[in-house]
């Protein structure tokens, strides 16, 4: 009888449990290999932010301050950059595509995640995941063509007053209740000198945004002359249309990750249906919520194409704070100097400017999609 | 209490206001505007590709075929007017995406759910891709500009030839390079770990792991992602804008696979659909014109969306 290791050894050796050297080379080159397409959206980035910050810098350092605020406009090829008359435009169309696409969405959402049954949801989902996918600049032709006469030209003046009515009167609701509970706080003895003047500020903030908002619309509305060109009214309700899909599908994620034990626990307690929703299923999601508005929120201010084609504006424009007037946002700003001329050629900062709007665009969605990702992991902790 | 539910009276007013069948009016009104909302948008989809189709009839419905063939025009009566140089143009910025951009995707997609060690490297470049996808497509615009036309960075305008159907296409797979990331990550996640162990335990190796379990076995969900990320390319304009699509006179097509024409001067249909709804207020004929070129992007883009969601469906049934 032999020693059993000696007969192990003559079986099998380490070297031989080893993989060959070839199979191991392969491996240690792909492993690398992958390693470097992963790193090249390191690269884009870093070429993104170099790029951007470069031009911008040339544009900020050399630009004349007093030309940037209080001007007649945005007139790049002269050397007038007026930072407001694209911020104002950018903002306005921002806010009509919310007030389109946020009830909508998220009304939407919250039929399919709660409402809808297998069968309606297997045909609803498609229709909006197709609406998703259609490129904005089949929406900028459709909001030059249809809405602006249709929607914006025949009843935009009425729908602009009920609907700037609505929001104040919510706004004007929400705030007075703010202000009640710190009255409250203050009559109550909280004898901090420092919540006295927080509530007096707070107050007086409410009160000079809902003059103000007042003042705006009843001032448009005032104003108002039918349009059917392009406005950015028009454009406004384009970009909402295409950010529907967004704030649906990411509301009804939302929705969906909250548990089902706790609608059980709400219609075990004989909640009805609209109940256990509006007070278990949204509570419970609101974190995803939000991110979905201010993704939305995000994607309206990045939107170009739509109010390039239907925001009735040229490549140079005048300040304006009226939606129904033809405005120039922050995008269409960049892309109308683009499209302008084959080469991008101006006096002086004209190349310039287009990064210096781009850096401003850039770090407004990057800072609104840090944001929305906090609360999008708030959600995923809870559950 | 007791004494008064005894009481008989009370005892069937009770019964009758359990029993009581009642509507309930605030729940049925809270489901009938839900329902609305979303009426309301698959409504506004429909006016959007009524429109669309109407509009087009002028093009599509008399001369198809010579608009298929035809080329950018300055006023819409003329017989030539067409959209043939914005397919060509859109259909090598598909190859180069395709080329570009899914590869390197789908690998740094491979490296970051099969080999990263979970450090903060791997976390920043997750957190990186999942910002560069929040990045709007404008600002890609303004990177392809700078490092593709201008060169200011490694002269790479030498290679491109400027702006060039190069260009657009570089700039647009870097525009949909996160999305390939992000889908087709999901797709390995999806992976049952017992197929992993499955070819471990045979003593494949980790790529042999991935090469014949993991990529099957995510193809579907990959190809949808691809899919996805090819119809937002194809139907993206405004980063092409930036890098100098042609909207006004281009010469004449070069032959199909003349490579030698990729460095040239281009124009893609998003651009054209853009030009032509920019020039109907000046001549109102351009709004067919723009319809028509509308329809055919849509079959494309829509053709691309369908087909990922269907593939999607199909393998989400499948295995449960």
């Amino acid at each position: 009888m032999t020693d059993t290791s000696v007969v192990h050894r003559e079986l099998l050796t380490v070297d031989q449990l080893q993989i060959a050297p070839s199979r191991r080379h392969r491996e240690v080159i792909i492993r690398y290999g992958l390693l470097l397409t992963a790193l090249v959206s390191v690269l884009v980035s870093t070429l993104i932010v170099w790029s951007l910050v470069r031009e911008a810098w040339t544009f900020i350092t050399g630009v004349v301050w007093a030309d940037t605020w209080g001007q007649q406009g945005w007139f790049p090829r002269r050397g007038l950059y007026d930072i407001p008359t694209i911020v104002v435009p950018s903002l306005i169309v921002t806010g009509i595509a919310m007030v389109v696409a946020g009830p909508l969405g998220l009304g939407a959402a919250v039929y399919l995640a709660e409402y809808a049954n297998r069968k309606t949801r297997a045909w609803l989902k498609p229709a909006l995941e197709i609406l998703a996918g259609i490129p904005s600049v089949v929406l900028g032709f459709f909001a030059l063509t249809w809405i602006a006469p249709n929607l914006v030209g025949r009843i935009g003046k009425t729908t602009f007053l009920v609907l700037g009515a609505v929001i104040l009167l919510g706004y004007a609701v929400i705030s007075a209740g703010m202000a009640r509970s710190k009255i409250k706080q203050y009559r109550e003895g909280t004898a901090d000198p420092s919540a006295r003047i927080g509530a007096v500020a707070s107050i007086a903030t409410l009160v000079v945004v809902f003059a103000l908002g007042l003042a705006w619309i009843l001032n448009v509305w005032l104003e108002f002359a039918p349009n059917n060109a392009g406005s950015l009214a028009a454009a406004g309700i384009g970009v909402g249309i295409l950010t529907i899909p967004l704030v649906a599908s990411i509301s009804e994620d939302a929705m969906a990750a909250v548990p089902d034990s706790l609608r059980e626990a709400s219609a075990g307690l004989g909640a009805r249906k609209m109940t256990t929703a509006t007070t278990v299923v949204l509570p419970a999601a609101i974190s995803g919520i939000v991110a979905a508005f201010i993704v939305a929120v995000s994607r309206a201010i990045g939107e170009t194409m739509v109010v390039f084609m239907a925001g009735g504006a040229a490549d140079a424009a005048r300040f304006t704070d009226d939606p129904f007037e033809g405005g120039l946002t922050m995008t269409a700003a960049m892309a109308s100097l683009a499209s302008g001329t084959d080469s991008v050629v101006g006096e002086g900062l004209t190349f310039q400017s287009l990064y210096f709007v781009g850096l401003l665009l850039f770090l407004i969605t990057l800072s609104l999609n840090i944001v929305a990702s906090r609360f999008v992991s708030k959600v995923r902790e809870a559950y | 209490m007791i004494s008064r539910l005894s009481d008989d009276r009370s005892r069937a007013a009770i019964a009758a206001s359990i029993e009581r069948r009642r509507v309930d009016t605030r729940g049925l009104l809270f489901k009938t505007i839900l329902q609305s909302c979303l009426l309301i948008t698959l409504a506004l989809l429909a006016v959007l590709l009524v429109t669309v189709v109407m509009d087009s009839t002028d093009q599509l419905g008399t001369r198809l075929w010579d608009f298929l063939q035809g080329t950018l025009r300055s006023r819409s009566e003329d017989d030539r007017l067409g959209i043939h140089q914005g397919m060509y143009g859109s259909l090598w910025i598909a190859i180069i995406v395709a080329v570009l951009a899914f590869p390197i995707g789908i690998g740094a997609a491979v490296y970051l759910e099969e080999y990263a060690p979970r450090n903060r490297f791997t976390s920043f470049i997750e957190v990186n891709i999942r910002n560069l996808a929040g990045v709007p497509s404008v600002v890609y615009g303004l990177l392809g500009l700078a490092l593709l036309l201008n060169g200011q960075i490694f002269g790479l305008d030498r290679l491109t030839g400027g702006s060039s159907a190069l260009s657009g296409g570089i700039t647009l797979a870097i525009l949909v390079l996160p999305i390939v990331v992000i889908t087709s990550g999901e797709a390995f996640r999806a992976v049952p770990i017992e197929l992993r162990e499955g070819a471990y335990g045979v003593g494949a190796t980790r790529w042999e792991m991935i090469r014949t379990q993991v990529l099957p076995y995510a193809a579907p969900g990959i190809l949808t992602g691809t899919l996805l990320s090819m119809a937002r390319a194809v139907g993206e304009a405004a980063p092409l804008i930036l890098v100098g699509a042609i909207s006004g006179r281009l010469g004449d097509n070069p032959g199909l696979f003349d490579i030698s024409a990729l460095t040239d001067q281009f124009t893609a249909l998003p651009i054209v659909i853009t030009s032509w709804t920019v020039q109907s207020g000046r001549d109102v004929g351009f709004t067919a014109a723009a319809a028509a070129a509308i329809v055919v992007l849509l079959v494309f883009v829509l053709m691309m969306n369908s087909a990922a969601i269907l593939l999607r469906n199909r393998f989400e049934k499948k295995r449960g």
